[in-house]
């Protein structure tokens, strides 16, 4: 095949200078990995997105998302995962330094913040399933609560992840497993933040205003 | 305790790196910043009836792009500098394939509703 001609065809030299730096470092490769996981995730989200936009009509005579989103508490909603977001950022930054009690700190807002999203998104599903807006009642509900509800489940397991790293710097401190663990949780959270951008876009303001 | 990780030059990063610890508090609060303007934007553009209404949907994708945009280079650091073109492929595929399938669902499903039967029930 040509590719064995291509590779006979490469200088000694420039094979050589590439073998020479080695393996990349761990943290790089579980970074690159982890990133690959969470591009999966994406692709996933981007299904429930599909099926949300065709499905979004489809309320079969049941409530519209117009009648149903509150637009105060998606704000506050996206308020919280916003500044969530930038504290995991700060939290980064104090692991780098290896600063704990300013790791401790960041990561207890974040959780709070990422708490407190969870509670009001959770309120507003029983506030619709109490008012009959259950997952059965049209194609439109049923998409909406699995796109919603498959967010609000990854920022439950973010959650739990974060207090169980936080249990692995206290009890194992900063040891480079710990720090790549708590450098893919920051990852997480991030995209995590993506997401809900697109989320609030075409679920909840598309929502109120079509 | 171990020094922190230092990557070298023109070595391949991780999304997320960044070696220079100072600057970052201002990268992280400029991500802010921005995407706090965007999203109040976004919340604005949707309330408002000062503008046109069929060109609405487009205005809030165009900011719900921007902003996820701003959520990747200032939190998740994917830059396009040249130890980090591993990243930025993967994520040039992930939006490929993001793209195959939403708009790709929603022409699908479009096209058959337009083809229906007269007296058919809508797919959608």
């Amino acid at each position: 095949m040509n590719v064995a001609v291509a590779v006979d065809e490469i200088q000694p030299e420039t094979l050589i200078s590439y073998t020479e730096t080695g393996p990349a470092p761990k943290r790089v490769v579980v970074g690159f990995g982890f990133w690959i996981f969470l591009l999966s995730d994406i692709v996933m989200f981007s299904a429930l997105f599909a099926s949300y936009g065709v499905l979004v009509n489809a309320t079969a005579g049941g409530p519209t998302g117009a009648q149903l989103f509150n637009q105060v508490s998606v704000a506050i909603e996206t308020a919280c995962l916003l500044l969530s977001s930038y504290t995991c950022g700060l939290m980064s930054l104090a692991i780098n330094s290896r600063r704990r009690i300013a790791t401790y700190l960041g990561a207890l807002v974040t959780f709070v913040l990422g708490a407190l999203f969870l509670n009001l998104e959770i309120r507003e599903f029983v506030g619709m399933i109490a008012s009959g807006a259950t997952p059965q009642r049209s194609a439109f509900l049923s998409a909406f609560f699995t796109l919603v509800g498959c967010h609000g489940l990854h920022v439950t397991g973010g959650l739990i992840w974060l207090a169980v790293m936080m249990a692995q710097v206290a009890i194992k401190g900063f040891r480079p497993a710990v720090e790549r663990r708590l450098f893919c949780f920051a990852l997480f959270w991030h995209a995590l933040d993506i997401v809900w951008v697109g989320l609030f876009t075409v679920v909840y303001l598309m929502g109120v205003i079509v | 305790m171990e020094a922190p990780y230092h990557p070298a030059p023109g070595e391949n990063s991780a999304p997320g790196d960044e070696a220079r610890a100072s600057s970052e508090l201002l990268v992280y609060t400029t991500g802010l910043s921005l995407a706090v303007l965007l999203t109040a934007t976004s919340f604005w553009v949707a309330n408002t009836s000062l503008l046109w209404g069929p060109g609405v949907p487009l205005g809030l994708t165009v900011l719900a792009i921007a902003q996820m945009g701003v959520h990747l280079v200032f939190f998740l650091h994917i830059t396009t500098a040249p130890n980090k073109t591993n990243n930025v492929l993967a994520l040039g595929f992930g939006i490929l394939i993001v793209f195959l399938v939403i708009a790709g669902s929603l022409w699908i499903m479009n096209n058959l509703n337009e083809n229906m039967m007269p007296n058919m029930p809508m797919l959608n």
